[in-house]
Parts: structure tokens; C-alpha cells; sequence
């Protein structure tokens, strides 16, 4: 295999740069105050009225209802590090919900800033296919409930800047390229100007770690969902385009240093005994990479997406099944690494790279 | 929420709510869309609810910083403070505000997207079951028992065709 080829990803369709593609539709009860406004009663009523209306909606049959007060903090820890809930639910006043089905990808938020958050959450980068989904799922829930909407502006939100649609699509994306290349802010800004926006691994607010963004769109109101979905396709196809063009240049110009990283990677991972989630992630990234590249076979690509999720503070919580603190989790980190990656394959050598250093 | 106000001109249910400080008092006022057109509430900037209420300062504007809902009691400061509404009723209750605002944010402010149908039309037939039998209490009450039997018969034949969809 040469070192085209290898970026392009030897899978043929697949996508290797986005991780995943999620979409989120924020909805509205007619006749409540929004859940920030509400006073606690009014919150309660709209749980029960939502709990017990969603129980009827056959798409959410296998899914399950919580009420984040009755979890404990590392399991709202471990839902929020799974994308299933936000931050923001996690630390939400009391009667709050969530109605989760991990298995099709799809969580129902209740009494987050709005009274409803419905998201679908699906590997690869299939906007439409998704939209698809989850515009069913939503017309399902309306069936059982009466949405806040106005003709004029849409579903009407806490926030106004989901108004409209209430919807926000977003991919995650892995760029380690243009992150060693140094081009990510000048990306951000392009993906800005084109009306969408970046942020880190866990959304508003969170790092870039691993090297890898969420691009969604920002607007909502003005376009339906499949002009929006359209034109955030067209930033993601951009956004990959440049992402394979500085993987090429990094190959041609420094591909020495990048399988040196990615070498490195692998015997840190294979062998190493105190890992911190920042470093993981950076390991786990030239690992992807190196799958992106064809040096290690493809099924491994789902394999390192599992554990970067499991390797997050709270998933390492849980699988120590007791307080632990950062030194332990470190260590335990390391431990889940060392099982995960001792069968790992010898990296595959890359021709393209050998005639690049010489 | 606060329960629907009525017109304080016309009785009819009041889509309209005002808030204007004037001197150091505080009034409110209900107004139903047409009533609200006939009294040239088209730009809350450009009338004064003194005018309205028949009071002294018939000179002064609606500050748009004295808005609040009449349906959840948020108010303009509140809106500063959070960035977020109190309830879905605050975007008539804000226009003025949010309207400039919403230009700003989204590439247009028109809605294009889905449409809960829906939804809509089980709140369209709710309203007007509610009309209906408000009509008919008031046509019992006045004796026009003619009007009432119309009222009651269109009122059982929404009820008739709401129970067959859902069998």
C-alpha cells in the first residue's frame, strides 16, 4: 500500500476523519414555562407529563427512563462522557430526565434548557440517513405531546438562537493533521464565516483533546433542516479535504516524525503503566490515525473510538467500582491499555513514506 | 403561567400584553389583536399605553425595558441577565426586543423547517371545542336555544370524530 492510498482509507466508502454525526431537535411544551423559569412544581409536572408520554412512542420502546437525581455522580459522569446527556442535565436542578436507548444511539433530555432535547447519535457521517431518523422519532413524540410553535418563528426555545428548526447537527471529527500542521484556527475561522461552528470533543466549552472537534451549525431559523444539513455537509467535505491534504504534506515533508509519533504511540499504549486522560487521548488519536493510514487494519478504528470513551475519568470511575483518584486512575488506564492493545498487529510499513525520507 | 387574560376593551381573549411605567406607577394592559390594531399597537415604540388607559402622561412610549410577560412574568431585565426566555408566550411579549436580535442571529427570520401538524391540529380542535362551549353556555344563558342546539350539535360532532381516530 502507498501513502495515498493508506490516507484515503483502504475502507473504500467509509470516512475516516469523522468519528460520528449527531443531531439534536430542541422542542417545547405549549403551556409551560421554559424548565430554567419553571418553579419546581411546574418542572415535576412536566417530567411526569413527558415521562409518561414518551412510555407511548413505539420508536423509544427498548429505551429507559432515569431521573438524573436518582443517579449517582459517576453515572451521570459515565452518560455525559457517552454523549447521551449533556453537562449541562448533569448538574440540572431537580426533576430532570432522560430517556436513553444506547443501542440505537438515541437519547431523549427532559427539563434541560428546553423541555425537550432529542438527539440521535450514529457512527460516520450519513447527515441525511440521520435526519431521517430522528425527524421520525420527533414526529412520533408529537403525536403524544403538544409542541410550542409559532408559524412565523418555528419551535419556539429558551434560547433564541435555536429557534426555528431547534435543530443542531454536528459531526465529530478527528484532525490530527491539521492540528500538527498548525492549521486549525485557520480552519476555525473558515468554518466560522460559513455560518457554523467548532468546538472541542464535549461541546461548548471543552478541549480539544485528542484532536478532535464538533463542527455543527449555528443558525437555525430561515432554512428547513435539509438546506442546513446540506450546507454543513459541504463545510465537513472541506474541513475532511484539507484534513487528507495536510495529512499528505505532513507524510511528504515530516513523515519521518509522524511515523516516529505514531510508533511511539503504539509502545506507550502496548507497555506503558500510568496513563492521564489527556494523554491517552493524544495516544489513542496517532493510533486512529495510524488506522486511517493503513498501517494497522481497519477494524481497529472502532475498537479506539470504544476507548476513547472508555477511558474518560468517569468510565474509569465505574470500572473501578469505587472512589479512585487521579494516581489510581492513571494507573488503571494504563492497565485497560496494556489488555487492549497486547494482541495489536505490527504497524504495516508504508511505502510512500520510504521514498518520501530519502 | 398566569391563566389567559382577556381584552380589556372587547372581553375577547387578549393576545396583547403591555407593560408601561409611567411616573412611578406600573400599568398593564390586555388587548386582543384587533383592538390592539384599532388602537395602533403595531410598533410598541410608537404608541403610549397612557393614551390607552385614558391617563395623564399621554405623551410618553412604551420603554421597551419595562416589558413583561403575561403569561410567565419574565421581564426585559431577566431576559439581560439569563439570555433566555421564561416561556414560549415571552416572543410575543419581546417581539420588540427580539426581533433585531434575531436578524442578527439566524440567516433569516422566517421559519422554513418541519411543521408539527399535528400537533397543531389537536391545539387548533382544542380551541375550538373551548370556543364552542363557552358559546354555548352563554346561548343557554340567554335563552336562544336555537343557537345553543347548533352549538351543541357541531360540539358532539367534533367529539364523534375525535373518538373514531383514536379507536
Amino acid at each position: 500500500m502507498n501513502a495515498g492510498e493508506a490516507i484515503l482509507g483502504a475502507e473504500g466508502q467509509s470516512c475516516p476523519v469523522v468519528i460520528s454525526t449527531r443531531i439534536r431537535l430542541a422542542r417545547n411544551l405549549a403551556g409551560h414555562s421554559f424548565p430554567g423559569w419553571a418553579d419546581e412544581d411546574e418542572r415535576g409536572r412536566i417530567l411526569d407529563e413527558c415521562v409518561a408520554a414518551l412510555g407511548g412512542v413505539n420508536h423509544l420502546a427498548d429505551a429507559s427512563a432515569l431521573r438524573i437525581d436518582d443517579l449517582s455522580e459517576t453515572e451521570r459522569l459515565v452518560l455525559v462522557e457517552s454523549h447521551l446527556i449533556s453537562r449541562e442535565l448533569m448538574s440540572s436542578k431537580g426533576n430532570s430526565g432522560a430517556i436513553i436507548d444506547t443501542r440505537a444511539g438515541c437519547s431523549v433530555m427532559i427539563n434541560e434548557e428546553d423541555h425537550l432535547r432529542i438527539q440521535m447519535v450514529q457512527p460516520g457521517m450519513d447527515l441525511a440517513a440521520l435526519w431521517k431518523r430522528i425527524d421520525e422519532l420527533d414526529t412520533a413524540i408529537e403525536g403524544e405531546l403538544d409542541y410550542a410553535f409559532s408559524k412565523e418563528l418555528g419551535y419556539l426555545t429558551a434560547c433564541p438562537t435555536n429557534l426555528g428548526t431547534g435543530m443542531r447537527a454536528s459531526a465529530m471529527m478527528h484532525l490530527p493533521g491539521l492540528v500538527l500542521a498548525g492549521h486549525m484556527e485557520q480552519v476555525i475561522r473558515m468554518v466560522n464565516q460559513l455560518g457554523m461552528a467548532v468546538r472541542g470533543h464535549f461541546g461548548e466549552g471543552s478541549e480539544a483533546t485528542g484532536s478532535i472537534f464538533q463542527i455543527s451549525n449555528q443558525q437555525t431559523l430561515g432554512e428547513d433542516e435539509a438546506t442546513i444539513i446540506k450546507r454543513l455537509g459541504n463545510v465537513l467535505s472541506s474541513v475532511i479535504e484539507q484534513e487528507h491534504n495536510a495529512r499528505f504534506k505532513l507524510l511528504e515533508e515530516k513523515g519521518d516524525k509522524l511515523l516516529d509519533k505514531i510508533g511511539r504511540a503504539r509502545g506507550i499504549l502496548q507497555n506503558g503503566h500510568l496513563l492521564s486522560s489527556d494523554e491517552a487521548m493524544d495516544l489513542l488519536s496517532y493510533a486512529r490515525l495510524a488506522v486511517d493510514m493503513g498501517m494497522l487494519p481497519a477494524g481497529w478504528r472502532s475498537r479506539i473510538d470504544c476507548l476513547i470513551v472508555r477511558t474518560q475519568p468517569g468510565h474509569m470511575l465505574r470500572e473501578a467500582g469505587r472512589e479512585i483518584g487521579p494516581a489510581e486512575r492513571d494507573a488503571l488506564r494504563a492497565k485497560i491499555m496494556r489488555e487492549e492493545f497486547a494482541q495489536i498487529p505490527a504497524l504495516i510499513h508504508i511505502s510512500g513514506v520510504a521514498n518520501a525520507n530519502t | 403561567m398566569a391563566e389567559s387574560h382577556k381584552c380589556q376593551i372587547c372581553g375577547k381573549p387578549a393576545t396583547v400584553h403591555l407593560t408601561q411605567i409611567i411616573g412611578n406607577k406600573i400599568h398593564k394592559i390586555d388587548l386582543c389583536e384587533e383592538c390592539a390594531k384599532a388602537k395602533g399597537i403595531t410598533d410598541p415604540e410608537g404608541f403610549s399605553m397612557g393614551e390607552i388607559l385614558g391617563g395623564e402622561e399621554s405623551h410618553s412610549h412604551v420603554p421597551v425595558e419595562s416589558v413583561v410577560c403575561a403569561s410567565c412574568g419574565f421581564t426585559t431585565k431577566d431576559f439581560k441577565k439569563l439570555g433566555l426566555f421564561g416561556c414560549p408566550d415571552c416572543y410575543e411579549s419581546f417581539a420588540p426586543i427580539i426581533m433585531p436580535m434575531l436578524r442578527t442571529m439566524h440567516r433569516d427570520v422566517t421559519h422554513r423547517g418541519k411543521i408539527p401538524t399535528r400537533s397543531l391540529a389537536r391545539m387548533s380542535v382544542r380551541t375550538k371545542v373551548a370556543s364552542l362551549e363557552a358559546q354555548l353556555a352563554d346561548a343557554v344563558r340567554e335563552e336562544r336555544f336555537e343557537e345553543a342546539a347548533r352549538f351543541r350539535d357541531e360540539l358532539s360532532s367534533i367529539r364523534n370524530s375525535l373518538k373514531t381516530k383514536t379507536e
